[in-house]
């Protein structure tokens, strides 16, 4: 459960220094895209901030979510469930099982009325569906949402399945999956996308909520504009060589060799806005382009419906029908664009029913 | 579960000087100005390096174009904080790891002293009380301190 003791009240308990605490604060800065100069004010704001308590729902989806925030380094989960947050329910992370977890769901629900926050993974079949497809302890995804954000603070939508439906949704969307921001319409959503998210991104808007105790800035979206504010192109460390045209042409050959840009393979960093150009992945590690691989642009609505993954945006991607666009010019809107019309497909598909194969997927691409 | 260092992979170095991708020499400038800004009006600044799109070899360009100069100091809390002044003096590095020796940040700092190293207030504060207990706690054990007062 939350507990009434402050942050820096358990930090100094556990023998951490003044000095630990403002390395913390400088680390908390840099995962919430805050400028160094932040570490000061948001040391001040966690000395007094309380834990809240976090219900995680866990619905259509492939705890690849989980995965990636269980990857988090700083600061680390640990830190995280016992210091940062409190977090009462968990299916993966949840030592009770049966009757006792949904009890204690429903615990955190009744002690923390009005303050505690909801994380949802994965997407989940919307109220005309048949609810059968998902459901925990007899309980439809549906109803257990929608009981459950009834006293929450706001909702964190995490990963691109609870965001905007991602691949359950995609064509032709068979169990009529739909995301958390077409059912809760009286709570602040927050949606963190990425198939997964970036795992800093996501404990740094629950770090932002923590120290601040208000909700990040978000674009048109949803998603918070620390994070998701510039393009994957605009960041991207190949980016001087898509300015002077140098292009790889293949997988292996000079171009690739030599580290030059990937559009011509493929990549949707110019649609897509993300984090991983900076925060990269595995601690720093790396990313997707840095291992000569394209961005899919999976933090964007109905990726998986966009196109093929190795086509250049500037060539007729199939789904979107004639319409020729070239990247950098239209953006975002290439997202919208192939967003709507692979909504209406879904409506159609729904509709009738249709199934497909995956070769007739294929011919699609 | 098994640390990134800790999987078995050989890694061969290239022999040739790592590529550059052009993105360390933007930062040098942003220092410079920062620097001249603290010459002027003695207005620090601190600059996080998480947030710039590096390649691979733009941060050890970076770090070899800054060097290394007099001062280095290592900081454990929370795990290590390595600390050094580059050959540019008032330009500070600050590579912060946890207590996996993992790195969580990694900043440039334009001051006379980064942050980090000066102490603190309330620690001055806590100090003194801690100082004063410790010098009763000493004198009512030392039979010969009595004499001295």
């Amino acid at each position: 459960m939350a507990t009434s003791k402050t942050l820096g009240e358990s930090l100094r308990q556990h023998g951490v220094s003044r000095r630990g605490f403002l390395k913390f604060c400088a680390a908390t800065a840099s995962m919430m895209a805050l400028p160094p100069s932040m570490a000061p004010a948001i040391a001040q704001a966690l000395e007094k901030a309380r834990r809240p308590s976090v219900i995680w729902l866990s619905f259509q989806e492939c705890t690849g979510c989980t995965e990636s925030l269980t990857r988090s380094f700083s600061p680390t989960v640990e830190n995280l469930i016992f210091d940062v947050i409190s977090l009462d329910y968990h299916h993966t992370l949840q030592a009770a099982a049966g009757d006792a977890a949904e009890h204690a769901r429903e615990q955190a629900m009744n002690t923390n009325a009005g303050e505690y926050l909801v994380v949802v993974d994965g997407s989940l079949p919307g109220p005309n569906a048949n609810p059968g497809y998902s459901t925990i302890a007899g309980i439809s995804n549906y109803d257990m949402l929608m009981d459950t954000i009834d006293g929450a603070a706001a909702v964190v939508a995490v990963g691109t399945c609870a965001a905007f439906g991602g691949l359950p949704k995609a064509d032709p969307n068979p169990t009529g999956a739909v995301s958390v921001q077409d059912l809760v319409k009286d709570k602040p959503v927050i949606n963190v996308s990425g198939c997964p998210p970036v795992p800093m991104v996501i404990t740094g808007v629950l770090a932002q909520f923590l120290t601040f105790g208000t909700l990040p800035e978000l674009d048109e979206y949803g998603r918070p504009r620390a994070f998701f504010g510039q393009s994957i192109h605009d960041r991207c460390y190949r980016r001087p060589f898509y300015d002077k045209g140098k292009f790889a042409e293949s997988f292996d050959d000079e171009g690739a060799k030599a580290g030059w840009c990937l559009y011509r393979l493929g990549c949707k960093g110019p649609m897509t806005y993300n984090a991983c150009a900076t925060m990269k992945w595995n601690g720093g590690a790396s990313w997707p382009v840095e291992a000569g691989y394209p961005c899919l642009g999976c933090s964007e609505p109905d990726f998986w419906d966009a196109g093929g993954f190795y086509k250049a945006l500037s060539v007729p991607t199939g789904s979107p029908g004639d319409v020729l666009l070239t990247a950098g010019a239209v953006g975002a809107a290439v997202g919208v664009g192939a967003g709507l019309m692979s909504r209406n497909q879904g409506k159609q598909a729904a509709k009738h029913h249709d199934k497909v194969t995956a070769d007739q997927l294929e011919e699609k691409l | 579960m098994a640390k990134l260092a800790g999987i078995p992979i050989h890694i061969e170095q290239p022999e040739a000087e790592p590529q550059q991708f052009g993105n360390a020499l933007p930062i040098l400038n942003e220092i410079r100005h920062a620097l001249a800004r603290f010459a002027e009006r003695a207005e620090p600044t601190r600059i996080d390096l998480a947030a710039i799109p590096f390649g691979p070899g733009d941060e050890e360009r970076l770090m070899a174009l800054l060097g290394r100069g007099e001062v280095e100091a290592t900081i454990d809390a929370l795990g290590p904080t390595r600390v050094w002044e580059t050959r540019f003096p008032g330009v500070w590095v600050l590579d912060y790891a946890n207590v996996e020796g993992e790195r969580i940040a990694l900043q440039i700092e334009i001051d006379e002293i980064p942050q980090m190293l000066r102490t603190q207030r309330a620690d001055i504060t806590d100090s003194l009380a801690a100082l004063d207990a410790a010098l009763a706690s000493a004198t009512a054990a030392d039979p010969a301190a009595e004499s001295r007062h």
